[in-house]
This record gives C-alpha cells, structure tokens and sequence, in this order.
C-alpha cells in the first residue's frame, strides 16, 4: 500500500531534483561546493525514501539489506581511498551506476510496450553497458593493472564498424521484438564496445573519458527515467549528462584537443604510441646540495608538481622546503597545470591536503608569463604538463595540449626517479637543455635532503 | 507522462544542466565531476522499483545486483566529494590561521 499520494510523491521528486540543480552549482564556486555536494546527498536521500514511501513493493527487506550492504561497501572505499588513487574510485563509481541502468532496463524489457518505451529500453541497455565496462577498462588504466599506452590491434577499425552495425541491428531488434534474448545480446555488444573505445586511449587523456563516460551514465539514467515513468531520474539524469558534456568539453580544451580526437586519435596516426624506451643521451645530474645552492641563492622560484610528487606522498616535505625557503626571502609560487596529477584539479586537492595556502597556487594562465623572470624552475615529479613537445612536434600525442613554460626560467631543476617517460609516453627535450639539472630519487627523499641542505646554507 | 511532458521535462533540464556548470575553474572540475557522478547514483531509485516489483527470483537477483551497484555509485560518491571538498575547506582555514 502506498503511504502517499501522487501529488506528495511528484512534490517530493520536484524536491530532490530541486536539490540537485542547486549541488551541481553550488559544486562550481569553492565557497559552496560543500554545501552543495551535502544538497545533492539530500536530493537523493528524499529520492529513495519517496519511492518507499509511493510505491507498493514487495521484497522490501532484500532491498534494504543489499542498500546496507552496498553501503557498508562504499563509506569505508571513499574514506580510506588515498587522494592519488580517487580518480580510479570516481571510474570505478561512475562503472558501476552506468552497469545498474542497463540491469534496470534490461528488466523492464518484459513489460515493454510502446516504441518511445521500446527505444528508451534499448538505449540505456546499450549506453549504460558501455559506460560499465568503459569504465573498468579505465579503473585499470589509472590503477595501472594493465598498460596506460593506447591499445591498439591490427583490424580494430574494421572491428569498430562491424560492432557499430552490429549495435544498430541489435538496438533495432530489441524495438522490433522486445524479447529478453535480444536485450542480453545488446547488452553483450555495448560491454565489448565500452572495452574497445577506451583501450586505444592513452593514459593522459583517461580523465576526459572519465568524464564522458559519466555524462554517458548521466543520459542512460534519463532514458531509464522515461522507461520507469519517473521524473526523477529523468531531470537528474539529463542534468547529469548536460553538464557532464559540458565539463568534458571544458577539460579537452584544456588539454587543448577535441573530445572526438581523444577518443579516435589513436587510429588516426600510427605515431600516438609514445616509447618506453629509457634514453642514453647525456644529461646534467646534480646533488641535493648543488640543488639547495640553486634554490637558496634565487629570488623567485617557481615550483611544478605533478603526479609523482603526489605519489611519493611528498606535498608535506614539499610545503616545509617551500617555507624554509620564504624565510630566506625568496618568492615561491606554484604553477598548478590544469591536468597536473590525473584529473583537472587533481593537484589541487592535493596539495590542499598538505594544507599549502590557496595564494600560492597559481593557474597555468596566471604563472606562464612569470617563469622568463623567475630563477628556478623546480619540477617534482611532472614531466608531460612541461613537454615543449606540445608545442614544436606536431607529431607528439601531446601536440597542441598548453604547457607549462618551465623551459624560459633561468634553472630547470627536475626531481625524478628516473628518465623513464611521463605518463603520457613521450621524451622529454627540456631534461637534455645546458640549464637543467636532475637530481634521480624518490621524490620525497630527494626533498627531505634538499630541505636540510638549504636549511644548512 | 506523454512525450510532450517528457520532451518538456528533457529540453529544460539540458538547458540547467549546461547553465548551472558553465563557468566553473579548472580548480573544481574533478569534485564538479565526482558530485555529478554521485547524482547519477539516483538510478538506485530505479533499482528499487525494478527489484520491489520482481515477480521471479532471477529478476530479483539481477535487480538487487543493480540495487548494489547504484547504491554503492550513489552513497560512495557523495561521500568522496565530500572528502575532496573537506580538503579545499581545511585549506581556507589555514590560510585565515596565518592571516590572523
């Protein structure tokens, strides 16, 4: 038996929907993104207790258990995860919200009618599939369970158009039939197609089909919508998916290339596919104290870092060395590139997490003019975001995609752990420039001994 | 609800989508893309009313499979936003700490 009516029950979902216009933007201003994310959790707890409360279903204790379940699953995941790996959580999320639209659809199939009904089905089988094993593919591409080079094999375009057709006839014939079969093998076909899309991506550009994938769950949640007849997800869904085309676009740009080219470059050229190849040209290789002398006898510094610092979990040692500097009197500044670290922003929260001050951290737009009158360039643990390649070898995977100046600073100093490629599989020519010195190690180490060497200056 | 409805409901809820999200900085795009990520989780709603109107035991296990899929997207990524943005929060603290 139902406990509301209809009107409380369609007052409630206006409610929630409400509720997440208002998280989505409150999330684009750092002042209420807070606030704005705990509205959104609100939305959708008024969300599952209206369709309690609304709908006459049975099997109610299953479906608490599996929510406590699921729960008790998730809470400690988000809590523990640490911030290098939350890109891969936010994949692996995202996966698994796309894989429970199709499972819903799919069950709906039964009790199909109509053709809009029909298509509706189809649709959110088909993207909602994609989206789920698109999304495990790039959870192991972040995770690096497998490599994070695009994956290409002899014939995959002509695999591409054959399941493209294959995706048609099948969509087709789910509409047509509406039989469960058909809706499996559909189902079957968007989990080989979500797999094929994202392995020829390369691992820099994984965070733009992060977000792709989540605008395409985004819209698969609003067909599912339409074939519940449920406005909630219907709003919620279209929400979702608008604004997540939205910021897939704002971080292509960023990165300086389409969204098409991101996901269909690598069958483009064949030259995509960086090298792994370690290289033996000659490089300047200095000590932490040759390094401390560079830093401590500077006026401005400007500081580049990137994934590997975030890895070594050297935001804290980096932050004390930035202040036993400014006790010196020298300028120290950040230059945060947009997709420093492995998604935009990412660095940001990073570095929040070591409680470096907001004022130093400064946008690639902002700090680019400053590196010409800046003595040191110190890079820790970045490599692609300062590639000059991007802007002199149209050949490069990173062609086009804006770059950090480190190169028109005085000194290059590059902490690294060795002259393996970046994540994006490319050489870098700066590390061979007459004004760069290397000092190899962990990023941390190699810190901690920088920090005390200036502290001895 | 008839298609014209739907249509309506679908063509305002893109023009939001697209206005409330439009000019936000480089800055929060992986908490902006995390939030929306959790609101897409709302597809727990659907889980439910598939899996409480299951009428073989096949359909149920599949629709509570979907049940824990979406609440683990729904309740996971609210919680890891917040997470993120408790960071940001901190932050701003400190910097008004040394301020004062």
């Amino acid at each position: 038996m139902s406990l509301i009516g209809v009107e409380v029950e369609a007052l409630l979902y206006l409610f929630a929907a409400v509720c997440f216009i208002l998280a989505l933007k409150g999330l684009s201003s750092p002042k209420s993104a807070r606030r704005g994310n705990l509205l959104g959790a609100l939305g959708a707890l008024v969300g599952v207790v209206t369709v309690f409360l609304a709908e006459e279903l049975s099997n109610i204790g299953w479906i608490l258990i599996v929510i406590g379940v699921g729960s008790a699953l998730s809470v400690p995941a988000s809590r523990m995860v640490k911030m290098t790996q939350m890109p891969q959580l936010v994949a692996l999320f995202n996966g698994v919200g796309g894989g429970a639209a199709a499972i819903v659809a799919l069950l709906e199939l039964g009790v199909a009618d109509t053709l809009g009904f029909l298509i509706a089905v189809a649709f959110t089988i088909f993207v909602g599939s994609v989206s789920f094993s698109g999304s495990v593919v790039t959870f192991a591409k972040l995770q690096e369970l497998m490599t994070t080079r695009p994956v290409m094999f002899k014939g995959q375009p002509i695999v591409m158009v054959l399941l493209s057709v294959a995706t048609v006839t099948g969509a087709v014939w789910v509409v047509a039939d509406g039989n469960l079969l058909m809706g499996t093998i559909l189902m079957v076909i968007g989990l080989v197609m979500g797999v094929l899309l994202v392995l020829p991506v390369g691992g820099a550009d994984v965070p733009i089909v992060i977000s792709l994938l989540n605008a395409m769950t985004g819209l698969a949640v609003a067909a599912s919508g339409l074939v519940l007849d449920n406005t909630l997800l219907l709003v919620a869904g279209t929400l979702v998916g608008a604004s997540g085309t939205i910021l897939t676009r704002a971080m292509a740009s960023a990165m300086g290339r389409s969204v098409a080219n991101t996901i269909f470059g690598a069958f483009k050229g064949g030259s995509t596919a960086g090298s792994t190849e370690m290289s033996d040209r000659p490089v300047k290789s200095g000590s932490a104290e040759d390094v401390a002398i560079l830093l401590g006898y500077a006026q401005r510094v400007i500081v580049v870092p990137g994934y590997g610092l975030a890895v070594a979990q050297a935001q804290h040692t980096m932050y004390e060395l930035t202040k036993a500097l400014e006790e010196k009197g020298i300028e120290v500044v950040f230059g945060i590139h947009p997709v420093a670290g492995r998604m935009p922003g990412h660095m940001n929260v990073l570095l929040a997490e070591a409680n470096v001050p907001y004022e130093v951290l400064q946008e690639m737009d902002e700090v680019n003019p400053q590196f010409k009158t800046a003595d040191v360039c110190l890079v820790v643990g970045a490599n692609d975001v300062v590639n000059p390649a991007a802007k002199t070898s149209p050949g490069s995977p990173i062609y086009g995609m804006p770059i950090l100046n480190a190169g028109d600073a005085k000194q290059v100093v590059f902490l690294k752990r060795s002259m393996r490629p970046g994540f994006a599989g490319i050489e870098n020519e700066l590390l061979f420039e007459q004004n760069t010195t290397l000092l190899f190690g962990d990023a941390k180490d190699s810190l901690s001994k920088v920090l005390s060497a200036v502290k001895a200056l | 609800m008839d298609a014209i409805n739907i249509l309506t409901f679908f063509v305002l809820s893109v023009f939001v989508g697209f206005e409330v999200v439009s000019k936000v900085s480089s800055t929060l795009h992986t908490p902006l893309m995390s939030g929306a990520n959790a609101i897409h989780g709302i597809i727990l709603v659907g889980a439910i009313l598939v899996a409480g109107h299951a009428d073989s035991t096949w359909k149920l296990v599949l629709a509570l499979l979907a049940v824990l899929m979406a609440t683990v997207n729904l309740v996971g990524g609210f919680v890891v936003t917040d997470r993120m943005l408790e960071m940001f929060g901190g932050k701003k603290k400190a910097s008004e700490g040394n301020a004062s």
